[in-house]
């Protein structure tokens, strides 16, 4: 550890925050040092979040002192903090879309002329913030009218605004595209350079390795150290991180056989031309048996809208679909599910799992919706149901009577999972099924992928993540501009002739 | 023209270069209110004059004033069910204090107060209890109305000398009347868009509608600007009581029952999203004389029944309701 000159302008030092019986954080000491980017590393659930949300206000610590700037603080939430120059940057844009970009920046530290808002000058100051960004947009037009890499990088641009010594940035890469992430680390670092202290979450390794000067790690809510990132190979922190073996990552590795396709001789589900205007191009695809078919391609290239199209979500306007050589019309999502197709989708909160909800009564919902309601499911069988899908998905905690929200984002993945899984499905179509979560359940789940296509499932699976892609399927459809551009072999294809196929060079 | 002045510096103050898409429902709004002129005009004989659009506005007054302060509750996501009672309670509060001979100075910030009160009650309900907007308010609806029989079950006549002074100036130009109840209106349109838009409480009214918990982390005043939203629409209750009170000439515990629907009609007809966060009070007031206007027409026309009005009102509000529905389905 070198010790650095300059005086932390956050000094945590054993903050423990309890949500009765759950002690989220335990007499953890953190430092934060002007003019550095300092990642904050740990799975779901090591208390990442509860970290910043003590800092900022959200959560009052039991115990513990932090203090900003030498100043013992205790903030009364995010407004406070941003007032003594921390400001915070969530993974969701939580600004106002309805707002313009200038209010949006500006709001809280907006100019006065006469007691009320000068537009005129707020949208000069807006503007001159915005060319700070690199970003040339008009600040009057609307927050929502943007992409959310604008609108991420327009979130940052409002912490920066007022006097911001300490600038926490919650997972801002997990939606942004690689030619984003480069914009958002160069404008990081010239806020470093200026003296900013930024506080960074990402689950990407590679960026925290690219961007970050120095690192914490936590887990199960305690204090494993500080590194400084040059001095800690990614191999050592992902065993700091997971405090387990390599042995479940490196099983993950090799998941995939890439054994021959089996010779099935109808596929399970065949699409010919299938299509929807202002979504995706008509395209072609073919579903067996026991195989894993991996879409890969940029956010915004398709993906999801294909996924869509294949599982009723979206309604085509042309094309045929053939369930087993029938010719049939998948209208709803209801339909797909009466063919044995499920779709997980890549928004896990709003459209999959119901937080208010147990684990228990989201892993029967799809399966009781199936049966209707006219026959409930018997209680034992939802129990021994539940209780099997806990235990080999390995839930937790494992306890069916858990309401969702307090799940961690892996484990709320896995009871999606197990929720389709009971309707025993033909074909799984997983949008990011790992996306948010931590290395330890990413490798479950693609293990577990692997798995069910060994069994005879036919398994659809997107992910951002090439190197995932790659490495659990056995074909790979890639997707540019909303259009299927190739379908190539997942054993033989490498990272390199994806990579050129999603840019618009190779060919298949 | 007694609209034009606002509107006009609204355009030269929001709308730079192109037509923002946000402003495409109250331009709907605005293309129906002209058809129906044009129609009305080209239909009846001295339907334009103006004395038939200076009736439009002395009639609507209250319910101008109404719509401006539902306005700023549906813009944070809310809803006030209660504003037809609380006029009713601000009218028979009026008539009940004049009549036992209290000055006007008095009794006009009385019967305003009375709807302050209830509106921060409801505010406090809403955001402090976290009680739904619907139920708090359609308490206070219930509280409200039963209050006015409480007080008074009977209709009382005004007549206190200044009071019905105030109520009977008219300022007229050419064939243009407008009675201090449109002034008063005028005015609170004008302050609401003033509010709305060229303060941080109005700006973090539209906040809290695009997304309460994305304004809370922003750092901005919710918990008070979601109670104040409330105060405002229950003053405004109050005011457009004090104006109804004036327009009648009489206090009585059954005006205005679903009123509070006229005002969220008109409202929504203005081009305000019951989402929250869209929305122009200017947009309301088009909403109050669309709604107006239909009344005047059917009057107009003579041998329909009133009633349709309200089959004209229902047409309409849902044929906005897919409208909006559509535009912000292509947003998406």
């Amino acid at each position: 550890m070198t010790q650095q000159t300059a005086p932390a302008v956050v000094e945590m030092t054993g903050i423990s925050v309890e949500f009765p019986p759950v002690r989220a954080l335990d007499g953890v000491d953190f430092r934060l040092r002007p003019g550095e980017i300092h990642a904050l590393m740990g799975e779901n659930g090591a208390g990442k979040s509860t970290l910043i949300k003590a800092l900022t206000g959200i959560h009052s610590p039991t115990a513990g002192t932090i203090l900003v700037d030498g100043v013992e603080r205790r903030f009364t939430g995010p407004a406070d903090a941003r007032a003594h120059g921390v400001s915070t940057v969530y993974q969701e844009v939580n600004l106002c879309e309805n707002l313009t970009v200038a209010e949006n920046i500006m709001l809280g530290a907006e100019p006065r002329l006469l007691g009320g808002l000068h537009w005129p000058a707020m949208r000069r100051q807006a503007a001159s913030h915005l060319e700070r960004m690199g970003l040339s947009i008009d600040p009057s037009s609307s927050l929502g009218s943007h992409s959310l890499a604008v609108q991420q990088l327009v979130a940052i641009c409002r912490a920066t605004v007022s006097d911001c010594k300490v600038l926490i940035l919650d997972e801002p890469t997990s939606s942004l595209d690689t030619d984003e992430v480069a914009h958002l680390f160069t404008v990081m670092r010239a806020l470093r350079d200026d003296g900013v202290a930024i506080l960074f979450v990402s689950h990407f390794l590679d960026q925290i390795y690219e961007v970050s000067d120095r690192m914490t790690v936590l887990r199960n809510g305690a204090l494993v150290g500080e590194y400084a990132t040059a001095d800690l190979p990614a191999a050592e922190l992902v065993q700091h991180m997971i405090g387990r073996s390599m042995e479940v990552l490196e099983a993950a590795e090799e998941v995939v056989e890439h054994a021959e396709r089996p010779a099935a001789a109808t596929p399970l589900l065949q699409v010919v031309g299938l299509g929807r205007k202002g979504s995706v191009q008509p395209f072609d695809l073919d579903l067996y048996e026991g195989e894993v078919v991996g879409l890969a391609g940029l956010l915004g290239s398709g993906r999801t809208e294909l996924a869509r199209l294949l599982t009723g979500a979206d309604r085509a306007d042309v094309g045929q679909t053939r369930v087993s050589g029938q010719t049939t019309r998948l209208r709803t999502p209801r339909a797909a599910m009466g063919h044995g197709i499920a779709y997980t989708s890549e928004d896990r909160k709003g459209e999959g799992v119901v937080d208010g909800l147990t684990v228990r009564e989201n892993i029967v919902l799809a399966l009781q919706a199936r049966r209707g309601w006219m026959r409930p499911l018997p209680r034992k069988q939802v129990d021994e149901l539940v209780a099997s899908y806990i235990q080999q998905l390995g839930i937790r905690p494992a306890d069916p009577e858990a309401l969702l929200r307090n799940l961690s984002g892996g484990n709320q993945q896995k009871v999606l999972l197990a929720r389709w899984l009971a309707t025993a499905p033909q074909l799984l179509v997983l949008d990011e099924p790992t996306r948010g979560i931590d290395v330890g359940a990413k490798a479950e789940i693609q293990k577990l992928v692997a798995d069910l296509a060994a069994e005879g499932m036919s398994v659809v699976f997107i992910s951002a993540e090439l190197e995932e892609v790659l490495r659990i399927s056995h074909r790979i459809a890639v997707m540019r501009d909303r259009r299927k551009v190739a379908e190539i072999d997942g054993g033989r294809a490498t990272m390199d002739q994806v990579v050129d196929l999603i840019a618009g060079g190779g060919t298949a | 023209m007694t609209t034009s002045a606002p509107a006009r510096a609204s355009r030269a103050l929001k709308i730079p270069t192109r037509l923002d898409r946000r402003y495409l429902p109250v331009l709907g709004t605005f293309v129906v209110l002209a058809l129906m002129l044009i129609l009305g005009g080209s239909r009846y004989e001295n339907f334009l004059s103006p004395a038939v659009v200076s009736n439009l506005f002395i009639n609507n007054a209250h319910l101008i004033v109404l719509a401006v302060g539902m306005t700023f509750v549906i813009l944070t996501g809310g809803i006030d069910l209660s504003v037809g009672s609380v006029l009713a309670l601000s009218t028979v509060v009026t008539a009940t204090l004049l009549q036992a001979g209290l000055p006007p100075a008095v009794v006009i910030p009385l019967a305003v107060g009375a709807g302050t009160v209830i509106g921060l009650a409801h505010g406090v309900m809403v955001h402090y209890f976290q009680v739904q907007p619907f139920v708090a308010t359609l308490a206070g609806m219930f509280f409200a109305r039963g209050l006015c029989f409480v007080i008074a079950p009977e209709s009382i006549a005004i007549d206190n000398a200044s009071f019905v002074g105030l109520a009977s100036w008219v300022q007229i130009f050419g064939g243009w009347r407008m009675s201090s109840g449109v002034l008063i209106a005028l005015v609170v349109v004008g302050a609401g868009f003033l509010v709305l838009h060229f303060t941080r409480f109005g700006r973090t009214v539209y906040a809290i509608g695009g997304g309460e918990q994305s304004a809370l982390l922003m750092g901005l005043p919710v918990a008070r600007t979601k109670v104040l939203a409330y105060v405002v629409s229950g003053t405004c209750a109050g005011l457009g009581g004090l104006l109804f009170a004036m327009y009648s000439r009489s206090g009585y515990s059954l005006t205005g029952v679903a009123m509070e629907l006229d005002a969220i009609a008109a409202v929504v007809i203005g081009g305000t999203l019951l989402t929250g966060g869209t929305g122009f009070v200017l947009g309301s007031v088009l909403g109050v004389l669309v709604l107006g206007l239909i009344q005047t027409i059917i009057t107009f026309e003579g041998t329909l029944s009133s009633w349709w009005t309200k089959i004209v009102i229902g047409v309409l509000l849902l044929i906005f309701v897919v409208l909006q529905r559509a535009l912000s389905l292509r947003k998406t």
